[in-house]
């Protein structure tokens, strides 16, 4: 089953569409990613490396600005990435997405 | 496809025929609760109005639930001294055709005397609805109306464009289709505004989101939920790409505010973000206020997409519940009505899916009951807002 898919052809992100176990390996591109971290399905990772302050793009739009240099493979969310309109607020700090209710 | 629905006085039809206990201000709350708890089993649903000063928008909206299609009678409880205008409200219902009875509390000397008077009305009532004339309806008749709650980042991908298609087909086929929340349409004005009708509702489409973006901010805090964030979406943007395509892709035809009625077929914004200065708080404070929103504007049904999973239904209007997240319909299957999730999967298409909404709209229009409708869910909640009219470019039609 793909683990990841891309929904515009213009997207930087692919999305997680089978989740993530912690201590799996995905090739993407040719290259070989390490998670440590499990990633719930729906979530983000980047495609190719993103600058600090550039656009991540999903839906073919800008959906925010990544806030630190993201590396090809990573996770992309409120860690390292920002709204341009108005901010996002939550209860705490994980996101990783897999702490659904066991 | 055609159906036999309820025919009213002025001429609209109704999916279901419910008589509604309504208190009219939250001390009349527990004698309402106490006279809906003897008919369990019948077509008896509280609703009400929890506070004592008076809103034109809370009046308004009453109103128009109170004489909905899908109501068959009301009874209203007033403890006596709020400012609701029971008496308007009771002349409204009354002229619209429905059986309709005022209960004051204070005037039948108590609790235990209300809930008396109350249970034989509502006794009598339903009988009436076994009066009520009925009337063949098709998707021409319909009005359906889509909330987004609870929503993941599977919500955009699946449960929200197969609503979108499914709203498509009702309104090729004349339907009226009705879509909101423009808190969740933040950075998407232009590309909406460029499917309004003509170009006056293309500059109030974009006002209305414009209106949202200052709001929220003015709240400090967006139409975004932890669960939204555990989801895997990260911001007000993504969230609302993802909530426009419920959508679907046909033109815009007007704007609406809660509680305006359209009557010409085709695709409309409802604009739930009061006017003016924020006067009461949050715009809506849970999913179940724009629920009666929309409803106030006459759908006869709501479709409901979440991923994280909501189970909310509704008062007056049954809720289709379309799952967007498969892992979410394996855990919570008995409370949804449509699995989406297998989009994810390419086991199911977009255009399969809609399908599948479509036909539920039918069959519940029908009388099928939802899963929500089957759980007992009736929830209901009427706030405090404030609204200009509807300008002159929003209903074109």
């Amino acid at each position: 089953m793909h683990k990841l898919i891309q929904l515009h052809a213009l997207d930087n992100v692919k999305i997680v569409v089978d989740e993530i176990k912690s201590g799996a390996y995905l090739i993407l591109d040719g290259f070989t990613f390490h998670f440590a971290q499990p990633i719930g399905i729906g979530h983000k990772i980047a495609s190719y490396p993103i600058a600090k302050g550039e656009k991540i793009i999903k839906y073919g739009v800008s959906i925010g600005s990544a806030t630190e240099n993201i590396e090809m493979g990573q996770h992309i969310h409120l860690h390292n990435m920002k709204s341009d309109y108005i901010p996002t607020y939550t209860l705490d700090k994980e996101f990783t997405g897999s702490k659904d209710v066991k | 496809m055609q159906w036999q629905g309820y025919l009213r006085k002025d001429g609209r039809k109704g999916i279901r025929n419910y008589i509604a206990v309504v208190y009219l201000v939250e001390c009349a709350h527990h004698v309402s609760r106490e006279i809906t708890s003897q008919f369990k089993d019948n077509p008896v649903q509280l609703i009400g109005f929890a506070g004592c000063y008076p809103n034109a928008y809370a009046d308004r909206v009453m109103n128009a639930l109170c004489t909905h299609p899908n109501m068959g009678g009301v009874l209203l409880v007033s403890l006596g001294c709020e400012s609701f205008n029971r008496k308007r409200l009771e002349e409204n219902i009354r002229e619209s055709g429905r059986p309709v009875h005022t209960l004051v509390i204070q005037q039948a000397g108590g609790t235990k005397k209300a809930i008396s008077e109350g249970v034989a009305w509502v006794q009598s009532a339903l009988t009436d609805l076994l009066t009520v004339p009925l009337t063949l309806m098709t998707v021409a008749d319909l009005l359906v109306g889509t909330v987004c709650g609870g929503s993941d980042a599977t919500s955009g991908m699946t449960a929200n464009p197969a609503v979108g298609r499914a709203f498509d087909q009702l309104v090729a086929r004349d339907g009226i289709a009705i879509f909101e929340e423009t808190g969740e349409m933040i950075g998407l004005e232009d590309m909406m505004s460029k499917r309004a009708i003509n170009p006056q509702l293309a500059v109030e489409l974009k006002k209305s989101v414009e209106k949202a973006a200052r709001y929220y901010t003015l709240m400090g805090h967006g139409s975004f939920a932890p669960g939204n964030a555990d989801g895997g979406l990260t911001t007000i943007e993504e969230k609302s790409m993802g909530a426009y395509c419920k959508s679907g892709d046909s033109i815009i035809s007007g704007l609406i505010k809660p509680g305006d009625r359209p009557t010409q077929s085709g695709l409309y914004l409802m604009d739930v973000v009061p006017d003016g200065d924020p006067q009461f708080g949050f715009p809506n404070i849970n999913d179940t206020v724009e629920i009666v929103e929309m409803i106030a504007s006459g759908c006869h049904m709501i479709l409901f997409t979440t991923g994280r999973g909501s189970v909310v239904g509704s008062a007056i209007s049954p809720v289709i519940k379309i799952c967007a997240n498969p892992q979410t319909y394996r855990r919570m299957e008995e409370d949804m009505d449509i699995n989406a999730g297998d989009i994810l999967y390419g086991t199911n298409t977009i255009d399969e899916v809609g399908e599948d909404i479509f036909n539920r709209i039918l069959s519940v229009a029908a009388g099928t009951a939802t899963c929500s409708e089957a759980l007992g869910h009736q929830e209901f909640m009427l706030t405090y807002k404030t609204f200009t009219p509807l300008g002159p470019g929003c209903l074109p039609g």
